[in-house]
C-alpha cells in the first residue's frame, strides 16, 4: 500500500508539475507532442522532436503523456526507470484481458533510465517505442553531458555508471537491433511492459475514468507490487520477476524460443517452466548442472546460476545486465527451496 | 523472421532477385571506432546492400547484430579480417543474424564469450568461408557453439572452419533443408551437428582432433523435433580423440572420446562413401535416446539409419567404454567400425550393407543406462529405405549466391 501511495503521488505531483510547466511558458496551450514525428519521422535524431516532455531535464511529460508503473518491473543495474504512455488526443487504448493493452497506431511508449537521487539524479538513456502504421519501431535515445538534450544512439553505446549499490560499472545502452531482442514476436516489434495484471486497479481505474482506456481489464493487477513482494506467495514473486525479467525472449515466437524454456507468468507445465529440463544449447553456461530448476535445490538450478553470473556467454539476461540483482536473485531462490 | 516453407522460399527469393539492383556498398575499415561504425552499418542497411570489411582485427566489446533482409557482410578473407571478441562484455553471441536472405562470407571471429554467429528464424542464409576459432583451443571456458544456425529454413555453410568450441563447431538445430559442406571442424567437442532438423547433407567436411566428429541427434523437449531425412557422405571423419571438455550438464557432454559419427533417435540418416579412421571408440555409433524423458510427442528411437559402403580405417582400438579391456579382447584387439546399443522398433532401426562388421550392446529398454548390455556381434538386415537426393540440402538458390 505504500508503495501505491508514494506512486499515486508521483504520478499526481508529475501532472500538477506538467501544469505549471504549461503556465510558465505564458502560453494558453503549449507546443503539443509531434505526432508527424512518432509517426513518420524514421530515425527521429534528438528526443526533443517528439515532444514527450515539457520539462525533459525534470521529466516532466507533456499533455496526452502519462506516467506509469509496472507492479514488478525489470531490473536494469538498479537503475531509476521513468515510464510514459503517449496516446494521441481523441484515441484510447483497449484492455485486452490480463494482457498488453492494444494501442492505437499514433501511440508511444517512453522509458527514461536514471541513476542517482533528488539533484544528483543524471539521465542516462531514453528509450522509445512509437506505434507507426506498418507496426512497432523501437528506438534509444543516449543524454549528452549537460542533460540538455538525448540523441539518438542506433548502435548503442557503453557509459561509465556508478549503481545505488556503489558499484562502478559499464553501462549499455543497447543498439536498435537489441532493442528488438527483447520486444520481438513472431518477426514484430511489440511492447512487453503495459499488461493489466502488472498495472495497478488505480492506474487503470484513472486511465478509464480520462476516456483513455476503453473498459477496466479483467485479472488487472495480478502480479504483486515488487518492494511489497514480502507479502506475496513465493510462487507469484518468482513467476511475476521470471515473466517480466525473462520471458520476453523464454516463450514461443520469441528470441530464446528454440530453448523450450517458456517462463511465462501464464505457463502452468512444469517441464516447460525448467522445472527438470534439461538445457539445450546453454554451453557452458550450464555451469555443471543438469536442470534448469531442482525443486528445492536453488544451488543445482542452472536458472539461478546463470542469474548469478556476470560473464557474457553464461549471464542472463544476455542483454542489459552489468550487476547481478540481489533481489531477484532471493525472490527466485525463494520459489525454487519451496517447490 | 518469419517462417518460410520451401516454395514460399523460392518465391520470395526470386522477388527479390526481381527487384532494381540500388545496392549501396560500405566499406568498414579496421581501426579507431570500428564496432561503431560496423555496428551503425548494419542497423542502417537496406535490403541488397554489401557491407564490406576491411582487413584487419576489429577489437569487438559487444555482439554485433543484423536483422535486415538480403544483406551480405564479406571480408577479406577468413584470415585477413578478423573480429575479435577477446574484449567483449556483453551478448550471448559474436554476430547474431535474424533477418532472411543474409549471405555471410570471408571473416572470421575470434574469442567470442558465448556462441561464435548465430542466425536464429534467419531463412536463406550462406556462411562462406567464415571462420570461428577460440585461440586457446580445448577449453570448457570457451563458448558453446562455432557457427549456429537455428529454427531457419534454407541454410548453406561452405568452406568454413571452426575450432575450439565447448560444445559444438558447427551446429544446426530445428531447421530444414540444410547444406554443411567443405567445412572443417577441429579440436571442438562435437565437430559438426544436425540436430532437431530435417533435409540435411552433410558433404566433404573434415572432422578431425574433436570428441565426436560429426552428430546427428533428436532430443525431446523442444519446439521442434522430428529430426530426418539426413545424409552424411563424403566426409573425412579422422583421429577424432580430444578428451570431452563439454561442460558438464550438456547432451554433448555425454559422447565419449574418439566417436566418429553418432547418431541418435532421428527418422532417415545415410551413411556413406566417408572415410573413417583413428576413431578409438567407434566409428560409427547408432543409438537410442539416452535420459529419461517426459514428452509424449518424442521418438526416442533411430529409425531407417542405413550405414552404406564407408572406408574404415584402423579405430575402435582404444575405446571410452566400461569393461574396455574384456571387450577388446572379446573381439580381437578392437571393436567392429558400428558400434549399436540394439535398440529398435522392429527391424526398421539400423540397416548395413553386407560386409560392415559391428556390435551391438543389445540393451533391453531405452533410457535405462547401460547396465543390462549383452555386447555381441551386430546382426541386421542390407538396406531397403531409399533415400531421395533431391530431398536434403539446401536451396539452389543459395548456391547461386557462392560465386557472387
Amino acid at each position: 500500500m505504500i508503495g501505491k501511495r508514494i506512486i499515486g503521488g508521483w504520478v499526481l505531483g508529475l501532472a500538477l508539475t506538467a501544469a505549471a510547466a504549461a503556465m510558465a511558458t505564458g502560453k494558453d496551450t503549449p507546443m503539443p507532442v509531434s505526432d508527424a514525428a512518432v509517426m513518420d519521422g524514421g530515425l527521429v535524431r534528438n528526443l526533443s522532436e517528439f515532444g514527450f516532455f515539457a520539462d525533459a531535464r525534470g521529466q516532466v511529460p507533456n499533455a496526452d503523456v502519462t506516467p506509469y508503473r509496472l507492479n514488478t518491473p525489470l531490473y536494469s543495474d538498479g537503475a531509476d526507470k521513468l515510464r510514459f504512455l503517449y496516446l494521441p488526443r481523441g484515441t484510447a487504448a483497449a484492455a485486452n484481458g490480463e494482457g498488453l493493452l492494444s494501442l492505437p497506431v499514433g501511440a508511444a511508449l517512453i522509458k527514461t533510465f536514471a541513476f542517482g537521487e533528488g539533484d544528483q539524479r543524471r539521465l542516462i538513456e531514453t528509450r522509445v517505442l512509437l506505434h507507426r502504421a506498418d507496426g512497432w519501431t523501437a528506438l534509444p535515445y543516449r543524454w549528452n553531458e549537460q542533460q540538455t538534450e538525448a540523441e539518438l544512439a542506433v548502435a548503442g553505446a557503453r557509459i561509465a555508471v556508478t549503481t545505488p549499490q556503489g558499484q562502478e560499472i559499464s553501462y549499455r545502452i543497447p543498439n536498435k537491433n537489441q532493442c528488438k531482442e527483447c520486444h520481438g514476436l513472431n518477426g514484430k516489434v511489440v511492447p512487453i511492459g503495459p499488461k493489466a495484471r502488472n498495472l495497478s486497479r488505480e492506474w487503470l481505474g484513472g486511465m478509464v475514468t480520462a476516456g483513455k482506456l476503453d473498459a477496466m481489464p479483467d485479472h488487472a493487477a495480478e502480479m504483486p507490487l515488487w518492494e511489497a513482494r514480502a507479502d506475496a506467495s513465493a510462487e507469484a514473486a518468482a513467476r511475476a520477476y521470471l515473466d517480466v525479467n525473462c520471458a520476453h525472449c523464454h516463450r514461443p515466437g520469441a528470441t530464446a524460443s528454440n530453448s523450450g524454456l517458456d517462463l511465462r507468468w501464464e505457463q502452468d507445465d512444469p517441464q516447460a517452466l525448467g522445472i527438470g529440463k534439461r538445457p539445450v544449447a546453454a554451453g557452458r553456461g550450464a555451469g555443471g548442472l543438469l536442470f534448469d530448476i531442482v525443486p528445492g535445490k536453488p544451488e543445482e538450478s542452472i536458472l539461478l546460476h546463470r542469474m548469478n553470473d556476470l560473464d557474457p556467454g553464461v549471464a542472463m539476461p544476455e542483454l542489459g545486465k552489468s550487476t547481478i540483482d540481489r533481489d531477484g536473485v532471493s525472490a527466485v531462490e525463494r520459489w525454487i527451496e519451496g517447490l | 523472421m518469419h517462417k518460410l516453407n520451401a516454395t514460399c522460399l523460392s518465391a520470395a527469393f526470386l522477388a527479390f532477385l526481381t527487384q532494381p539492383a540500388l545496392a549501396k556498398v560500405t566499406l568498414i575499415d579496421a581501426g579507431e571506432g570500428a564496432e561503431q561504425r560496423l555496428q551503425e552499418a548494419l542497423i542502417l542497411a537496406e535490403p541488397g546492400d554489401e557491407i564490406v570489411l576491411g582487413a584487419g582485427r576489429f577489437d569487438l566489446s559487444d555482439g554485433l547484430s543484423l536483422d535486415v533482409d538480403s544483406v551480405t557482410l564479406r571480408g577479406a578473407g577468413m584470415d585477413a579480417s578478423v573480429l575479435d571478441f577477446t574484449g567483449q562484455q556483453g551478448a550471448g553471441e559474436g554476430l547474431l543474424v535474424t533477418s532472411d536472405f543474409v549471405t555471410l562470407r570471408d571473416f572470421a571471429l575470434e574469442n567470442p564469450k558465448g556462441d561464435g554467429v548465430k542466425s536464429k528464424g534467419a531463412d536463406a542464409i550462406v556462411y562462406h568461408r567464415i571462420r570461428v576459432t577460440w585461440t586457446n583451443g580445448p577449453d570448457a571456458g570457451n563458448g558453446a557453439y562455432g557457427i549456429y544456425p537455428v529454427e531457419s529454413t534454407g541454410v548453406l555453410i561452405d568452406g568454413a572452419k571452426v575450432s575450439g568450441a565447448s560444445d559444438t563447431g558447427i551446429y544446426v538445430g530445428q531447421s530444414r533443408a540444410i547444406t554443411v559442406r567443405n567445412s572443417i571442424a577441429e579440436a571442438n567437442v562435437a565437430g559438426i551437428e544436425i540436430e532437431n532438423s530435417r533435409d540435411a547433407l552433410v558433404e566433404g567436411n573434415i572432422a578431425t582432433r574433436n570428441t565426436g566428429g560429426i552428430l546427428v541427434f533428436d532430443l525431446p523437449n523442444l519446439p521442434v523435433m522430428g529430426g530426418g531425412n539426413v545424409i552424411l557422405r563424403n566426409n573425412l571423419v579422422v583421429a577424432n580423440d580430444e578428451p570431452n571438455f563439454a561442460p558438464p550438464g550438456n547432451i554433448v557432454a555425454g559422447v565419449r572420446r574418439g566417436t566418429g559419427i553418432l547418431v541418435m533417435a532421428n527418422d532417415g540418416v545415410l551413411v556413406e562413401g566417408n572415410i573413417l579412421s583413428d576413431n578409438p571408440t567407434a566409428h560409427v555409433m547408432v543409438v537410442a535416446y539416452t535420459q529419461s524423458f517426459d514428452d509424449e510427442r518424442y521418438n526416442p528411437y533411430p529409425r531407417n539409419v542405413v550405414v552404406g559402403e564407408n572406408m574404415f580405417g584402423r579405430g575402435g582400438d582404444d575405446p571410452q567404454l566400461d569393461g574396455k579391456e574384456q571387450l577388446l579382447a572379446a573381439f580381437g584387439g578392437a571393436l567392429p567400425p558400428v558400434m549399436w546399443d540394439g535398440l529398435a522398433q522392429g527391424d526398421t532401426g539400423l540397416t548395413a550393407v553386407p560386409g560392415v562388421a559391428g556390435w551391438s550392446l543389445n540393451l533391453p529398454a531405452v533410457g535405462k543406462g547401460l547396465g543390462g548390455a549383452q555386447p555381441a556381434p551386430m546382426a541386421v538386415p542390407a538396406p531397403t529405405y531409399a533415400f531421395a537426393d533431391t530431398s536434403v540440402g539446401a536451396p539452389a538458390e543459395l548456391e547461386a549466391r557462392l560465386n557472387k
